[in-house]
C-alpha cells in the first residue's frame, strides 16, 4: 500500500489526572483503505478519534510522540490552524444525525455554511456543489429536500446529510464514530453500502469505529480491538475473524447471538398462556379549532397471538412499527383502542382500577433503557421491593428484606446491591436490578423491550444467558421485542414480524428464519450483517 | 405571656420541621446524605449563622405584657432593653459621641452656641472624648470578645468531658471544627458588639435616635417570618398543582393552568394593595380585638404573607408541572404503574423526590427575593406596618437620606449587612442540601 494517511503514535489521554482512558496505542490508515476500530463501551475508541481533531473535554490530558496527517503533525499545530484542518482534511460523522444538525437551519444551508468555511466559491457554484453533495449521499429529489429542515427528514436521510456535510470539506479522512448504531438494520446496510461507494469514488481513509463486530467484518480492511485503552490485536479483516489470537477478541467473538442456535430449540407445544385477539391501538389525530378528530394513527392494528407457557416469542420489526406500542398496551400503559388480551383465563381488557391493579402481577415489563428504567433517588433494596409492597402489603419488613436478598441473588448480583444506588451499577447490572424488580411479583409473562440493544455484546450474551436460566427454574414466558435478527434466533421459540401496525409473519423460529415466506422478512434478514467467516445463509 | 398569630405559626412550623426531622431521622436512605452535608464546612458553617438567625428571631417570638409600661414586649426586647430606652435626638454616626447634626446649645456660663452637641448615652461617660475615644472602644471591644471566648472555650469543654467515646471523631472532622470556630466568631463578635452597645450605638441611630443595631436585630424575625410563611403558604399550593396538572393531564391540567394564567395576569401589587386594604378596614371595625399597635401591626404582616404566598406560586408550578410533565413518562414510572403501584404512591415516590431540586433552589431564591419584595412594598406603602421593625422599612428611611451630604450610610449598611448574611447562609446550606440529595453526585467533592 501507500503512504499513511494518519499516523498515531504511543497516543495516550488521561482523565482528571489519574483516569487513563486511553494507554499507548499506535496506528496507523492508509489512503483507500477502511480501517475499524473496535471495543466495547467504554473502552476508549471515540475518545481516541476527538484526540485526534483535538476535541477532547477540558479535564482530559493528551500525550502522545506524533499525530501526523500525511506526515505532518498535527501536535505541532495551533488551535487557529487545527480548525482549518477539521472538516477540509478530516471529516467525522457522529452517531446520533438529530442532535447533530441545527434543527432551525435547512440541510441545504448547513452543508453551504461548510462548503464556504473550506471553499470561496461563488453563490451558484456553492448552490451546484450541495447538489452534487446531495446527489453524492442519494438522497432523492436534491432539489427540492435541500430546503428541508432535519425533522422532515427520516434518521436515514438525516444521516446522509451529515455524510455529505462531512464530504463538503473533500477530506482525505472521514471518521465515522458508530454512524449506524441509531438506524434500523436495513438503513443500516444503506448506509454502509453508501460510505463503501463513496469511498472508492474519492480514494478517501474511512475510519469506522464500532461496537458491532458482524458490521465490522463486512466492510472493513483492516481492523484493530481495544480494551480497556490499550489496542490489543490488530490485523487484516479476513485473517483476523477466522484465527482471533487475543484471548479477549476470541471472548468477544464467542459472545456474538449465532443465527445458526434456532434449530436447537424444543418445538414441544405447550398450552396457551396469553391470548392476543384483534387488538389494536389507535392514536386519534386532531385537527382545526375544535380538535376534530380527522384521522388515526393506527400504531398497532387487529393484532391477534398466542404465546405458550414458558415459550418465548420474539416480536421483531424496524422502529416505527408499533413493536413497542403493542408491548406497553398489552401491560396497560397505553390505553388499547380495541381487542382482547387474555391471561391466565383472566380477561385484562375489560378490567379497569383497582381490579386492574390487582392482576398487574401476571404482565410485567423490562424496559430497553437501564438508566431511565430506575428512579435514581431510591436504593435498589427499594426499587425491587416497590412491587411487593404495592400488591402484598401484609409481608412483614423483615420478610421483604429476605425476599429481596433472594431476588438479588437470582439475578447475580452481589449482596449489598440492596443498599446501593443504581448509578452505582454498569448497564448490565442495571439491567439485572430490573429482572429482579419484575421477578419480585412473580409473573407468568415478562415483556422485555429490546433489553440488550444499549448493552456491549459480552454482557448482552450474559442478560440473555440469565433470562434462559430464569425462564428454566420459573416456567415464565417472554414476549421479547427486538430489531436484532440474531438475538431472536438465540432466545425465541417463536417469531412474529410486524410491519405497519400488523403482523405480517407468525410462525416457530427455525422456519421464519431460514424459510421466510414474506418479502419483507427477506428484506430483513438480508440486511443483518453476518460475521463473514460464517456461511452466511442459514441452511436446516 | 401574648401569644400572636405569626408566633403561633412560627412555633408550629419549628415543631413540624423537628417531627419531621426525627422521622427522617431514621430512615435508611437518609443516612449518607445527612452525613454528607455534616462532612461539609460550608454547610456546617452556614447552619450555625442560619441557627444564630434563627435563634433571634424565636427571641423576638415570645411575646408578653411588660409589668412596667403594658407594652407587649418579646424576650429580646428585654434582654435589649438598654438599646430600645437609650435614644437619641436623631442621627448619629456609629460609635460617635456627637450628634450628627448641628444645634444650638447652651453652654455652662449660659451663653447660646451653635454646634454639635454630647449625645445622651452614646460615649456619655467619657470625659474628654477626643483623647479617650478610640482606646476606650478598645478596650471595651476585647474585654467583650474575651468574655465571649471564655464562654465559648467553657462550654467546649464541658461537652467535650460530658460526650461519649463514640462521638468524637465527629468532633473531631474538619467540619466540626469549622463550625466551631464560626460559633466561636459570631459568640465572641457579638458579645463584643453587646457589651460596646451598654456604651456606644454601634451601627448609629436613626432619624428619631433609635439605636441601628436594635432595629436590625429586631428585623430579624421580621424578614424570618416573611420568607418562610410566605414560602409555607406557597409550596403547597405550587406543588400539589404543578405535580397533579402535568401527570394527570388532560381536564386537570386544563383547569389549573386556567387559574394560574389568570391569576398571574392580575398585578401582584394591586392583590397585595387590596388584601392589606381590607385588613386595615377590618381591623378599623373591630377595634375592640385590636387595641394594641403590635397586634395590629402583626395581623398586617400574617396577611402580607398569605398575599404575597398566594401571587407568587404560580411560577414555581408551572416549573413543576413542565418537570413532571417529562417525569410521568420515565420508563420507571411505567414500571411501578405495571408493578400495580398506586398513583398517589408513584406521585409520593418517584415524582415527588425528582423535583425536589427545583423546588429548593426556587424556594432559597424566592426567600432573598420576598425579603427584598418588603422592602419595595414598604415603599409604596402596602408593605409590613410602618411600626415593625424590618429590614424593607429600614431602607425604605435611609432612602430617603442617600442625597445627604456627608452621606447618613449606616442604616442601609447595618440592613445590607443582616441580609446578606442570611440569604448567602441559607443559599450556601440549600445548595449543600441539594447535592447531598441527589445521589448521583455522591461522593464527588
Amino acid at each position: 500500500m501507500n503512504k499513511p494517511v494518519l499516523t498515531i503514535e504511543h497516543l495516550s489521554v488521561t482523565f482528571n489526572q489519574q483516569q487513563k482512558v486511553v494507554d499507548d496505542i499506535s496506528f496507523e490508515i492508509f489512503s483507500g483503505e477502511t480501517f475499524a476500530l473496535v471495543g466495547e463501551s467504554g473502552s476508549g475508541k471515540s475518545i481516541t478519534a476527538l484526540s485526534v481533531l483535538r476535541l477532547l473535554p477540558n479535564n482530559a490530558r493528551l500525550t502522545a510522540a506524533a499525530i501526523s496527517l500525511h506526515g505532518d503533525n498535527l501536535l505541532h499545530r495551533s488551535e487557529f490552524e487545527l480548525c482549518k484542518i477539521r472538516g477540509s482534511r478530516i471529516g467525522m460523522i457522529f452517531q446520533d444525525p438529530m442532535s447533530s444538525l441545527n434543527p432551525v437551519m435547512t440541510i441545504g444551508s448547513q452543508i453551504e455554511e461548510v462548503i464556504n468555511l473550506h471553499f470561496s466559491l461563488s453563490r451558484q457554484a456553492t448552490q451546484q456543489r450541495v447538489l452534487e453533495l446531495l446527489q453524492q449521499v442519494e438522497i432523492p429529489e436534491p432539489e427540492k429536500r435541500m430546503k428541508d429542515y432535519p425533522h422532515q427528514l427520516s434518521g436515514g436521510q438525516r444521516q446522509r446529510v451529515m455524510i455529505a456535510i462531512a464530504l463538503a470539506g473533500e477530506p482525505d479522512l472521514l471518521i465515522a464514530d458508530e454512524p449506524t448504531t441509531s438506524l434500523d438494520v436495513t438503513i443500516q446496510a444503506q448506509i454502509l453500502a453508501l460510505l463503501k461507494t463513496i469511498q472508492q469514488q474519492t480514494n478517501m481513509a474511512l475510519w469506522l469505529i464500532s461496537h458491532d463486530l458482524a458490521l465490522v467484518s463486512n466492510l472493513a480492511d483492516r481492523v484493530a480491538v481495544m480494551q480497556r485503552g490499550k489496542i490489543v490485536e490488530t490485523g487484516i479483516t479476513a485473517e483476523f475473524f477466522s484465527h482471533p489470537q487475543h484471548p479477549y477478541t476470541q471472548k468477544l467473538l464467542d459472545a456474538l447471538p449465532s443465527m445458526q442456535s434456532c434449530f436447537t430449540h424444543n418445538v414441544e407445544q405447550k398450552p396457551p398462556l396469553l391470548q392476543v385477539r384483534d387488538f389494536s391501538c389507535h392514536y386519534p389525530i386532531r385537527k382545526g379549532i375544535f380538535k376534530r378528530v380527522v384521522d388515526y394513527v393506527k400504531a398497532v392494528d387487529g393484532v391477534s397471538f398466542d404465546i405458550q407457557q414458558g415459550k418465548t416469542l420474539a416480536l421483531v420489526g424496524e422502529s416505527g412499527c408499533g413493536k413497542t406500542t403493542l408491548g406497553k398496551s398489552l401491560l396497560n400503559l397505553i390505553p388499547a383502542s380495541g381487542g382482547r388480551v387474555i391471561i391466565n383465563g383472566i380477561e385484562l381488557s375489560r378490567l379497569d382500577g383497582e381490579e386492574l391493579r390487582q392482576q398487574r402481577a401476571h404482565i410485567q415489563i423490562v424496559f430497553q433503557d437501564p438508566f431511565s428504567s430506575m428512579n435514581p433517588r431510591m436504593l435498589v433494596g427499594d426499587i425491587v421491593a416497590e412491587g411487593i409492597k404495592a400488591l402484598h402489603p401484609k409481608i412483614s419488613s423483615d420478610d421483604r428484606k429476605a425476599r429481596v436478598a433472594l431476588l438479588l441473588q437470582q439475578v447475580g448480583l452481589p449482596e449489598d446491591s440492596a443498599l446501593r444506588y443504581p448509578h452505582e451499577f454498569s448497564g448490565g447490572q442495571r439491567q439485572r436490578i430490573c429482572i429482579a424488580r419484575v421477578l419480585a411479583v412473580d409473573p407468568k409473562l415478562i415483556v422485555c423491550d429490546e433489553p440488550t440493544s444499549a448493552l456491549d455484546v459480552s454482557v448482552q450474551a450474559q442478560i440473555i444467558q440469565l433470562l434462559k436460566t430464569l425462564q428454566q427454574e420459573k416456567g415464565v414466558s417472554y414476549l421479547f421485542i427486538t430489531h436484532d435478527l440474531a438475538v431472536v434466533a438465540e432466545v425465541a421459540d417463536e417469531v412474529a414480524v410486524m410491519y405497519q401496525g400488523k403482523i405480517i409473519e407468525h410462525g416457530p423460529v427455525a422456519q421464519v428464519l431460514s424459510r421466510p415466506a414474506q418479502a419483507y422478512t427477506k428484506k430483513l434478514l438480508a440486511a443483518v450483517p453476518v460475521l463473514q467467516t460464517e456461511n452466511p445463509k442459514i441452511t436446516a | 405571656m401574648v401569644i400572636l398569630w405569626t408566633d403561633a405559626l412560627i412555633f408550629l412550623l419549628l415543631g413540624l420541621m423537628l417531627v419531621l426531622g426525627l422521622y427522617l431521622h431514621q430512615k435508611e436512605y437518609m443516612k449518607r446524605p445527612l452525613q454528607q452535608i455534616g462532612r461539609s464546612k460550608v454547610a456546617m458553617v452556614s447552619l450555625v449563622v442560619l441557627f444564630f438567625f434563627m435563634l433571634v428571631g424565636l427571641l423576638d417570638s415570645v411575646h408578653f405584657k411588660s409589668a412596667k409600661s403594658n407594652d407587649i414586649v418579646s424576650l429580646l426586647d428585654v434582654w435589649a432593653t438598654p438599646l430600645r430606652e437609650q435614644g437619641e435626638k436623631t442621627y448619629s454616626a456609629p460609635f460617635a459621641v456627637y450628634l450628627y447634626s448641628k444645634e444650638m446649645m447652651t453652654q455652662a456660663d449660659g451663653t447660646q452656641q451653635w454646634g454639635y452637641p454630647r449625645l445622651q448615652f452614646g460615649g456619655a461617660h467619657l470625659t474628654d472624648p477626643e483623647a479617650q475615644q478610640t482606646s476606650d472602644i478598645t478596650e471595651k471591644a476585647l474585654y467583650g470578645f474575651a468574655q465571649g471566648a471564655g464562654l465559648v472555650i467553657f462550654f467546649l469543654f464541658l461537652l467535650w468531658s460530658v460526650l461519649l467515646e463514640q462521638h468524637k471523631p465527629f468532633m473531631n472532622s474538619s467540619s466540626a471544627k469549622a463550625a466551631w470556630a464560626m460559633v466561636f466568631l459570631i459568640v465572641s463578635v457579638n458579645y463584643a458588639l453587646i457589651y460596646l452597645s451598654g456604651y456606644y450605638h454601634v451601627f448609629g441611630t436613626d432619624k428619631v435616635g433609635e439605636d441601628v443595631f436594635y432595629q436590625a436585630i429586631k428585623s430579624i424575625r421580621t424578614g424570618l417570618v416573611i420568607g418562610t410563611l410566605t414560602t409555607l403558604i406557597m409550596l403547597p399550593m405550587a406543588i400539589i398543582f404543578g405535580i397533579l396538572a402535568g401527570f394527570f393531564r388532560g381536564w386537570v391540567d386544563d383547569v389549573i393552568q386556567y387559574v394560574y394564567t389568570t391569576l398571574n395576569s392580575i398585578p401582584s401589587v394591586l392583590l397585595i394593595a387590596a388584601s392589606i386594604l381590607m385588613v386595615q378596614v377590618y381591623m378599623a371595625n373591630h377595634e375592640e380585638a385590636y387595641t394594641s399597635v403590635i397586634v395590629r401591626a402583626d395581623m398586617r404582616l400574617l396577611f402580607l404573607c398569605l398575599i404575597l404566598g398566594v401571587t407568587s406560586w404560580t411560577g414555581l408550578c408551572r416549573l413543576l408541572r413542565a418537570e413532571t410533565l417529562k417525569l410521568r413518562e420515565m420508563e420507571y414510572v411505567q414500571a411501578a404503574q405495571a408493578l400495580g403501584v398506586r398513583r398517589r404512591v408513584i406521585l409520593l415516590r418517584h415524582i415527588l423526590p425528582n423535583v425536589m431540586h427545583i423546588v429548593l433552589i426556587s424556594v432559597v431564591l424566592d426567600f432573598s427575593s420576598l425579603v427584598l419584595a418588603e422592602a419595595v412594598l414598604s415603599y409604596i406603602n402596602i408593605g409590613v406596618d410602618p411600626t415593625t421593625y424590618s429590614w424593607g422599612n429600614m431602607i425604605n428611611g435611609a432612602r430617603l437620606e442617600m442625597a445627604r451630604e456627608p452621606i447618613v450610610w449606616w442604616s442601609l449598611s447595618a440592613a445590607f449587612v443582616f441580609m446578606f448574611a442570611l440569604v448567602l447562609a441559607a443559599n450556601l446550606f440549600a445548595d449543600t442540601v441539594r447535592d447531598a440529595f441527589d445521589p448521583r453526585r455522591g461522593g464527588y467533592e
